[in-house]
């Protein structure tokens, strides 16, 4: 069965404070949803704990650091999804049912299948 | 093109639509069925002239489109069990006509999912439902062949990569699906009817083929009142086609159409499909339904002076109030003016934010009650940004300065 990633795009956010104690929650209650579809996922701490790497020229180059996430936008990627749904109509409605998606945005991008 | 050929064209391309969505289904593969009902259609296209029509014309093109899908995909190696059931097509026409129905169903929502864009959905449309050639939908759209083979590509990229299914949505979806699958409609319409006026001559007619889609979709779901509306809209607005255009292709205002040019079949047509249409929905009109009203309410008019502009102004304030747009507030400030007077017409312009359209009904109006250098100044302010006018457009636009000055004391 083909494996999407839906991607979290919601305000910077702290899942680790206790103020978020209830979001967590909404959280926990689509894993509970949709367990037999999730095959993997995280949460992700806030943007301002984000380093971004570039290696300049090639291979080997100068490894250049910047302080941050890679775009700097309202809303951040703050967490993923890996779902498995039999095609991209069940992937959406399931990706309408994560949090992010009411007050944020969920990226829903197919898995490429290496068959390995 | 001859009308004969032309008229061969247009039965291979509509069998071409049924033969590819049975296709679609079987070898699973847009790209693959696509180029098989192509390479049919070209043998078609080249063989019957000289060997005159099959005893069954649609047999032959299923026949010929299966056999080149076995080819492709014996080219390509036959890799899932899918592709190795097309292998096996059977090679004659005896897909039962209920099968069809459904598989043109599930095209067209195909076409018209959600996750394309609009434009990724009427290229596609034009496609695979009209079965037109890049370089005719290039044409249609006022577009370059590249740009639509690009948007082609990308489109069943992302539809075979993505896993956008190809089923029929179910009873709950089935509404705002069906939604989108009138906008495509509608824009097809509307894209090509912009088109029809540049300088471009395509040996398609774009509006032609978005009414006949529209048929399509309207014969497909005969219990759906949306896609009645919209061909009423469509049919409804094709019938003053001829009479709003002179000779040189210049554009006539509809208080200036000869009104024998139009087309009485198809408003009487597009009337009856707004009625049924309007029963069905329980009276609450949808903006389609809104804006095939009005132009029913014009087509009721026997002159202009005829027309009923108190309902037209009732059903303008509707429509901006379901769909507001720009267009929308024009034609209303137009309405009002041709109700109440010039003075509430440009009352109600005074309202609207300013756009080349609305400098031009804005010197209509002002050259109405004589103020003929300050219309001079509106409909010269309206050709500033040239690019966004066609070449007729902004012509008229000159020739009606030109006539303004003249009258100027």
């Amino acid at each position: 069965m083909p494996q999407y990633a839906a991607l979290t795009y919601t305000a910077d956010v702290d899942w680790t404070a206790p103020e978020n104690a209830a979001d967590m929650a909404a959280y926990g209650e689509f894993g509970s949803t949709h367990g037999e579809s999730i095959r993997g996922g995280a949460a992700l701490y806030p943007t301002a704990t984000a380093t971004t790497v570039r290696v300049r020229g090639a291979r080997g180059g100068e490894v250049v650091l910047s302080d941050g996430p890679y775009a700097e936008t309202k809303e951040a990627l703050t967490g993923f999804y890996l779902i498995e749904a039999a095609d991209l109509d069940e992937a959406l409605r399931i990706a309408a049912d994560i949090p992010a998606a009411w007050d944020g945005a969920v990226e829903v991008r197919p898995v490429i299948d290496f068959g390995g | 093109m001859s009308t004969a050929e032309r008229q061969l064209a247009e039965t291979i391309r509509t069998e071409g639509a049924r033969i590819l969505a049975t296709l679609v289904r079987t070898v699973g593969d847009l790209h693959i069925a696509e180029d098989a009902v192509q390479e049919a259609a070209m043998r078609a296209l080249r063989q019957w002239p000289v060997t005159g029509l099959p005893e069954s014309p649609r047999a032959w093109l299923t026949v010929t489109a299966r056999r080149a899908a076995i080819d492709f995909l014996r080219r390509e190696g036959a890799r899932t069990a899918k592709e190795r059931a097309a292998v096996d097509l059977p090679l004659d026409d005896d897909t039962p006509e209920a099968v069809v129905h459904d598989d043109m169903l599930r095209l067209i929502f195909t076409c018209a999912h959600p996750a394309l864009s609009l434009d990724a959905q009427v290229t596609l449309a034009l496609r695979v439902l009209c079965g037109l050639t890049t370089t005719q939908i290039a044409s249609v759209l006022l577009s370059s062949e590249s740009a639509v083979a690009k948007r082609l590509t990308r489109t069943r990229a992302k539809i075979s990569r993505a896993g956008i299914p190809y089923q029929v949505p179910s009873a709950a979806e089935l509404p705002e699906r069906l939604s989108a699958v009138c906008a495509v409609v509608y824009t097809l319409y509307t894209s090509a009817h912009s088109a029809t006026a540049g300088p471009h001559l395509s040996d398609v007619d774009g509006c032609r083929e978005a009414v006949r889609l529209a048929r399509l979709v309207c014969a497909l779901m005969p219990d759906e009142g949306a896609p009645m509306s919209v061909l009423s809209l469509l049919l409804l607005t094709e019938a003053r086609r001829d009479a709003r255009t002179d000779a040189g292709g210049h554009p006539i205002v509809l208080a200036e159409q000869n009104r024998a040019l139009w087309d009485a079949t198809a408003i009487d047509e597009g009337r009856r499909l707004l009625d049924a249409s309007l029963r069905r929905s329980g009276g609450i009109a949808d903006p389609y339904q809104l804006q095939a009203a009005i132009a029913a309410s014009h087509a009721a008019a026997a002159t202009y002076r005829d027309t009923d502009w108190a309902e037209i102004v009732r059903l303008y304030n509707l429509l901006i109030e379901v769909h507001p747009s720009s267009a929308a507030r024009l034609a209303r400030a137009v309405a009002v003016a041709e109700d109440s007077g010039t003075a509430a017409g440009l009352a109600a312009l005074a309202e609207l934010e300013p756009d080349q359209r609305w400098h031009t009904v804005c010197a209509e109006l002002l050259a109405r009650d004589g103020r003929y250098l300050e219309a001079i100044d509106e409909m010269t302010a309206s050709l500033t940004d040239p690019g966004s006018v066609s070449d007729a457009e902004a012509d008229h636009r000159q020739r009606q300065i030109a006539q303004w000055t003249r009258r100027v004391p």
